[in-house]
């Protein structure tokens, strides 16, 4: 197939144009947490090659069940259910590709790029899964609040939004989702020169907070309590909302949480309810939960059982708060749509999950589960590295790179002349298949995995050097040209797959068995091998096939 | 065309006693070492808390000593590394299972140990770093278990290929490098730390690599010099090889030495590990591995890949045997 020097030209070129593609930079999106303190959506364009801890600083924490205060029954089972909750933890905390890895049976590691505050970072991962049930507010404790808050903040300098709605737009606008009053998070307290109309409204204490704050009755929410505000602005009114003198205003015995989801549509909203402070129980009474389909609506839902006091507590609360709204809050997050209360329930309730798959059933069960987890996480291991010197170290290992190359480049030509100059030809595209399967595979280089490629730049000319000797061999010996090239690459051969292969099985079992940068290092090196088989054997083959095809009579080769 | 060790015909078996008493030499004195120094373990094998800093004017380190003592962290070990002001201090993280088994609490008390010492603003703090014992112990489990196993699958790869007289041989060959290089670590007094690891692991590639292309050579010659002896066969093919030996030595050193240069602190062991690598793989590739093949050949005569009978003590055959 590949007899033809036509074929091996477009199968080279083919791989080219591959490894380019894979390695094209391209636009990916990050969560990350803005100056404000809210999670936003961040675009950044790079190469898709994924860097290692140790190359872009960070954070990498190794968890096990604390059993020195309690002794788990089945640790696998419970690292099982603090891994589900670390993810939801970390996807909210806001970190770029966070990994969090079960490794072997009782242990979790968790490696958090670029983090700059570890201490809470550590925090957010040790802290338990908090369950809580509360009321909704009923009595429109927030309506009545607004209007004092916007005071506070105008009191405070705060100006409305760049181009925030207007009193007279207001609400409507926003609900018809009009582009023109969009708002985004990220447009801080600054107001622009348009923004006159809004400074006067500030000076009357105007709508600020009233006009992200979208009570939800008028927009059809069945609980009372419920607020909408606009995903674009749920940063701004987070920050808003945690002010202390706003808090001050806040009616007593009130919290506002925020919901774990945004809506979807055109302009999705997140909900904020208004809750009572006081949860009726916690999720330290619950011992079970599971999915389940509701035979008569065939929705899924969750199945939880409290123990007996917890039950007791909770039949008296619910029967008491028949017709009411319960939120479920997990972590300070409110778990959909509170649900209404229609009878009494003691150990045994369910939660209803309007519109949701049972996969998400699956989730908050053994959230919810987690949620009661009986035990701590201990750090067993931790590595923080400053961002700084991980770029120092990748520049370091790029400029060992280069100046590597540059020698091998000297020594090949300078040795074997033209066909070293091939050599270092198939080197260039062996750097480049190298760097493509390292992305194609999605793996993470780490610093001795780039000093792994370096070092590999040296080693990967062993191939040619191998041939190039055989071919030296076959003309001292007086083949001609032609003959000389065939044979010195069928001779080169066994040598060449039988040392890779070695080589490439040390590495499996280093893969097999190492952890983190030695994992890394194990990777680059079997693709490297690769690259380089394919590189040495095919590729150098192919260029020397188009030199002689150029040179039909040629009788020395310049080798 | 420039060529190295062209017709080269040196007698490398015949030298090899004194190849072992170099390796004995090299072994007693890496043994002593490693009795006597023993090994320096990095963070990730004993573990315990590091704090790396940097002061703004060079500090006595028996200052920073007596101040860490003076804050309770006594035995806290002090290097200096990397730039003139730069320092990493490792303090035993505070005894398990009490409040105080916190990096982030070790860290702090270490960075103001540090502040007492040289003032507020005389160092920028830096960041900790802490593993259990417990992981340390279990990375070296592994390390050795990803060893071992590669060696078994090497045998097997070679005894497939070739036959297993000449994987025990690479096997032992490799065995002898790790070994020394192990030895250098301690006499070198270099860091045992997980890019070390594999800087140890990739340098078993490579001398595995060295020894197996020698060993291409033999079995090929043994195939074509049928009623050669054993010893010239070797000889034979070491010479034939050296020519590519030589060439990838070179390109090998010469990016191990841009590595070294260029890579910083934390990659330098990585390339000073592997440069000992490079020579001791080659070493042992010549001097130990096809020796040791040769004996192994003596002790137990077999027949060789290609079903010729090899009588490494038999004066030439006058019948081919088949």
């Amino acid at each position: 197939m590949f007899a033809t020097i036509r074929n091996r030209m477009i199968l080279i070129a083919v791989l080219v144009i591959g490894s380019i593609i894979a390695l094209i930079p391209r636009t990916v999106t990050v969560r990350e947490r803005s100056a404000t303190g809210a999670m936003q959506d961040v675009q950044v364009k790079r190469v898709p090659l994924k860097r290692g801890l140790d190359l872009q600083g960070g954070m990498h924490l190794g968890l096990e069940l604390d059993q020195s205060t309690q002794v788990s029954a089945d640790v696998s089972k419970d690292i099982d259910l603090a891994l589900t909750v670390l993810r939801k933890r970390i996807d909210e905390f806001g970190v770029t590709e966070p990994v969090i890895q079960k490794v072997g049976s009782s242990r979790i590691v968790v490696e958090l790029a670029g983090i700059k505050d570890p201490e809470r970072a550590k925090g957010i991962v040790q802290q338990n899964a908090f369950l809580e049930f509360r009321m909704t507010d009923k009595t429109g404790a927030l309506d009545a609040a607004l209007p004092a808050m916007d005071r506070v903040l105008a009191q405070l300098g705060v100006k409305p939004a760049a181009g925030a709605p207007a009193a007279a737009k207001g609400i409507d606008a926003l609900l018809a989702g009009d582009s023109g009053t969009k708002l985004t998070a990220d447009s801080g307290v600054k107001a622009d020169s348009g923004a006159a109309a809004a400074a006067d409204t500030v000076k009357a204490g105007g709508p600020i907070l009233q006009a992200l704050i979208i009570s939800g009755a008028s927009a059809g929410a069945s609980a009372p309590g419920t607020y909408l505000v606009p995903e674009a602005s749920v940063a701004r009114v987070d920050s808003l909302l945690r002010l202390p003198e706003v808090q001050r205003v806040l009616p007593r015995g009130i919290e506002l949480k925020w919901d774990q989801s945004a809506t979807g549509g055109l302009e999705p909203m997140r909900a904020l309810y208004a809750l009572e402070t006081k949860p009726i129980l916690t999720g330290t009474s619950l011992v079970n939960a599971t999915p389940q389909i509701d035979p008569s609506s065939n929705k899924p839902i969750v199945v939880f059982d409290l123990d007996r006091a917890g039950g007791r507590r909770f039949g008296q609360e619910t029967s008491r708060h028949i017709g009411d709204f319960m939120a479920i809050v997990l972590d300070g997050k409110v778990q959909g749509a509170p649900p209404v209360i229609n009878s009494r329930i003691d150990r045994r309730g369910q939660i209803e999950l309007s519109g949701r798959t049972i996969a998400e059933a699956q989730d908050l069960a053994l959230t919810l589960k987690a949620g009661a987890l009986p035990f701590t996480l201990k750090i067993v291991e931790e590595r923080t590295v400053g961002a700084s010197l991980g770029e120092d170290s990748v520049r370091g290992g790029i400029v060992a790179g280069l100046v590597g190359t540059l020698f091998v480049i000297i020594i090949m030509v300078g040795y074997y002349r033209m066909s070293g100059a091939l050599a270092v030809l198939a080197l260039s595209l062996y750097i480049l298949f190298t760097l493509a399967s390292l992305s194609m595979i999605d793996a993470t280089l780490t610093l001795p995995g780039l000093a792994g490629i370096v070092l590999s730049v040296g080693i990967a000319v062993d191939a040619n050097v191998l041939i190039f000797e055989r071919i030296r061999e076959e003309l001292i010996a007086g083949r001609t040209v032609r003959v000389a090239v065939e044979e010195g690459f069928r001779h080169a051969m066994p040598a060449i797959i039988d040392s890779n292969v070695s080589t490439v099985l040390t590495a499996a079992f280093l893969f097999q068995f190492g952890t983190g940068p030695v994992k890394g290092f194990a990777v680059t090196l079997i693709m490297g091998i690769i690259a380089s088989m394919i590189t040495a054997i095919f590729v150098t083959k192919t260029f020397f096939l188009v030199w002689l095809d150029r040179k039909p009579h040629a009788t020395t080769l310049s080798i | 065309m420039i060529r190295f060790f062209a017709h080269a015909k040196y007698d490398f078996i015949a030298h090899r006693r004194q190849a072992y008493l170099v390796t004995a030499v090299l072994f007693v004195i890496g043994l002593a070492a490693l009795l006597g120094l023993g090994i320096h373990q990095s963070i990730e094998f004993t573990g315990g808390t590091l704090v790396q800093f940097k002061t703004t004017a060079p500090v006595d380190v028996e200052k920073l000593r007596a101040g860490l003592d003076a804050a309770g962290l006594k035995g806290a070990e002090i290097q200096r590394f990397g730039g003139d002001n730069e320092y990493a201090v490792r303090a035993r993280t505070a005894v398990e299972g009490s409040k105080t088994d916190d990096t982030q609490a070790t860290t702090k008390a270490v960075n103001a140990a540090i502040e007492q010492v040289v003032g507020a603003g005389g160092f920028t703090p830096g960041s900790g770093e802490a593993v259990s014992p417990k992981v340390g112990a279990e990375l070296k489990t592994q390390a050795l278990m990803a060893i071992m196993l590669s060696f078994l699958g090497v045998l097997a790869y070679l005894a497939y290929r070739f036959e297993w007289r000449f994987g025990l041989a690479a096997v032992l060959a490799t065995a002898h490098d790790i070994i020394l290089t192990i030895c250098f670590i301690a006499v070198a007094r270099i860091e045992l730390s997980l890019v070390v690891v594999a800087a140890v692991l990739s340098m078993v590639g490579y001398s595995l690599n060295d020894t197996i292309i020698i060993f291409d050579r033999v079995r090929e010659n043994l195939h074509k010099f049928r009623r050669s002896q054993l010893v010239e066969v070797l000889n034979l093919s070491i010479n034939e090889t050296l020519p590519r030996s030589i060439l990838t030595h070179v390109t090998t050193l010469s990016t191990l030495l841009a590595l070294t240069i260029f890579a910083g602190e934390v990659i330098r062991p990585f390339a000073l590990v592997m440069f000992f690598g490079v020579f001791t793989g080659t070493f042992s590739s010549i001097w130990i591995a096809a020796p040791v093949l040769r004996m192994i050949e003596q002790k137990w005569p077999g027949v060789d890949g290609r079903g010729v009978k090899v009588k490494p003590k038999a004066v030439r055959s006058t019948v081919p045997q088949v």
